[in-house]
């Protein structure tokens, strides 16, 4: 079954085709008609492959098809004499050195790869549509996977994939890596669209079940690739952290009926060993990352580092809070919420007892800020019925369940409220 | 999809005679390869098993046996974990590591059972009380 050649040539396809877009891009000037070329290799090679066998080298052989046929679809349309020579000259090199194809392919790929990645996350495009094309080109998912895991219909993904590669083409968007200040600009944007797909397999409420780990492993996989692409940065390490750590719990997240589990009442022994190990080895490459830029932690390492607290508690009664305590204020130093607020109140109240966790809490009640978050009562009821103050708990407890729209936390805090007594 | 790809041990391996330069630099190639695509998870080279030990199972009775043992070809001389999206694409990622031995090598690849590959039942139920059991030790 594995031993198919039609499978094998599916695989070999799905492991280059990103390499092959980015590479053609650089000779293209265009993802989309990349895409295509790439597409006609492969079915060059399902042609061919099962005649002649699969050649000793298959990245080399596709990488060098499709840059025929870009050649090819170039002197069709004849573009610009410059650009034809340029792809007329890669070609003659490759040819004149044919034992090492693959060296010669690996010189640049590193540098297509981020040009594609900084491409498909660019700010010119919606949210929606960077998550879309960075799915498709990087991530090798079809129009009808990418609809699946977001519920919307197929046709809407397909338009949103085409419209963001004619935005491409008609702003102009250029084929190259951002320098300088742009750069740490545009590896946010980056970042952001990562942590988006990560985060719609981890959390989404809806959408199909067997889609949701995949979105996770292909972010978690986006991730490791731009971390070996840019090792200098510090946050793409932290971001690679954040993820493995949160999948490292992927399992024991929610129990039977699908209900979500708190991180406390987790069964921690179906935590991935695995993973937590590579997310604190990507920790202290972060760490390291900042001591050579001289730069502080940035909010994804806070965040790992957050994550990592947990981690490495074998029981929950285990866990740092003081240390816990310690990241939340660094990361209201960096960008200053009530939402961490508060949650550096509930790590306060674990460290040192309801009573100090409940004084920040009161604070933070009396700015309006968070008037309308229901998780405010809710922290407040918790440390009351902690200080065995019930009637004022079950009131918290009650007005958290009508703040909040949704019904599975309404019913939380309904029974919540009866607990209290 | 979470594979297990076995290295067998060969002659030399468990003779413990270190690989040559050419394939530790081929082999740290392939390596590099596979982490810049984000696809490997671990791997490591274990030592002959001249250095191991087994323990064999009869009832309750456990006995020690120390290495080295006989059958080479079946034993393991190394593995990488390694993430991918089906069994195809971890064989097209294995037929491009070089040969782990000079008289013939030989990969193994398995794929991981995950938690979620389990059917709700007495042995998951197990599990999870395993876990219980750990919370309430204080």
């Amino acid at each position: 079954m594995a031993t198919d050649p039609h499978r094998a040539i599916v695989a070999v396809f799905n492991i280059e085709r990103p390499k092959l877009i980015a590479s053609l891009t650089r000779i293209t000037r265009d993802v989309g008609v990349s895409e295509e070329l790439a597409q006609d290799a492969f079915a060059t090679a399902l042609e061919e492959w099962p005649k002649s066998g699969v050649p000793s080298n298959p990245a080399a052989w596709l990488m060098l098809t499709a840059k025929r046929k870009a050649l090819d679809a170039h002197r069709r349309k004849q573009l610009a004499a410059k650009k034809y020579d340029e792809l007329g000259r890669e070609l003659r090199e490759e040819e004149n050195t044919p034992p090492d194809l693959d060296a010669a392919l690996d010189d640049d790929i590193g540098d297509d790869m981020l040009r594609l990645i900084f491409t498909a996350c660019h700010p010119v495009l919606s949210p929606e549509a960077r998550v879309a094309l960075t799915l498709r080109l990087l991530g090798g998912l079809t129009t009808d996977e990418i609809a699946r895991a977001f519920i919307v219909p197929e046709p809407t993904v397909a338009q949103r994939i085409v419209r963001a590669k004619k935005t491409l083409t008609e702003k102009e968007v250029v084929y190259e890596v951002p320098h300088g200040e742009e750069l740490s600009e545009r590896l946010v944007t980056v970042f952001e669209v990562i942590y988006l797909i990560f985060n719609e397999g981890y959390a989404a409420t809806s959408g199909e079940n067997w889609m949701r780990p995949q979105l996770c492993e292909e972010a978690l996989r986006l991730g490791r690739v731009l971390a070996e692409l840019a090792p200098y940065e510090p946050e793409i390490h932290g971001l690679v952290a954040l993820i493995e750590l949160q999948m490292s719990r992927f399992a024991a997240r929610v129990d039977t009926n699908g209900e979500a589990i708190l991180l406390l009442d987790q069964n921690r022994t179906h935590w991935d060993r695995l993973l937590i190990r590579r997310g604190l080895q990507a920790i202290a490459r972060a760490h390291d990352a900042c001591a050579k830029l001289s730069r502080l932690p940035g909010t994804y390492l806070l965040q790992a580092e957050l994550a990592a607290c947990h981690a490495r508690a074998n029981r929950p009664e285990d866990t740092d809070w003081a240390k816990i305590v310690g990241i939340y204020g660094a990361l209201s130093a960096l960008s200053p919420s009530p939402i961490i607020e508060l949650n550096r109140a509930v790590a306060i109240g674990m460290l040192m007892g309801p009573q100090a966790g409940l004084e920040i809490v009161d604070a933070l009640a009396k700015e309006h800020t968070l008037k309308n978050y229901y998780l405010l009562p809710a922290v407040r009821g918790d440390l009351l019925a902690k200080l065995n103050r019930k009637n004022e708990a079950r009131k918290e407890f009650e007005r958290a369940a009508e703040m909040t729209q949704n019904e599975k936390e309404r019913a939380v805090m309904r029974k919540r409220a009866r607990e209290a007594g | 999809m979470r594979f297990m790809v076995i290295v067998k041990a060969s002659k030399d391996s468990e003779a413990g005679v270190m690989p040559s330069q050419e394939l530790l630099i081929a082999m740290g190639k392939f390596n590099e390869e596979m982490v810049k695509a984000g696809i490997m998870l671990a791997g490591d080279g274990l030592q002959s098993s001249a250095k191991g030990a087994r323990i064999k199972f009869e009832g309750d009775k456990r006995t020690v046996v120390d290495g080295p043992f006989a059958e080479t070809k079946e034993l393991v001389a190394g593995f990488w974990m390694i993430q991918v999206k089906s069994l195809a694409e971890a064989i097209e990622w294995m037929k491009r590591c070089p040969n782990p031995h000079n008289d013939g090598g030989e990969l193994e690849i398995r794929q991981v059972f995950e938690l979620s590959d389990f059917e709700p039942g007495e042995g998951i139920r197990i599990h999870e009380k395993v876990g219980e059991e750990m919370k309430k030790q204080k």
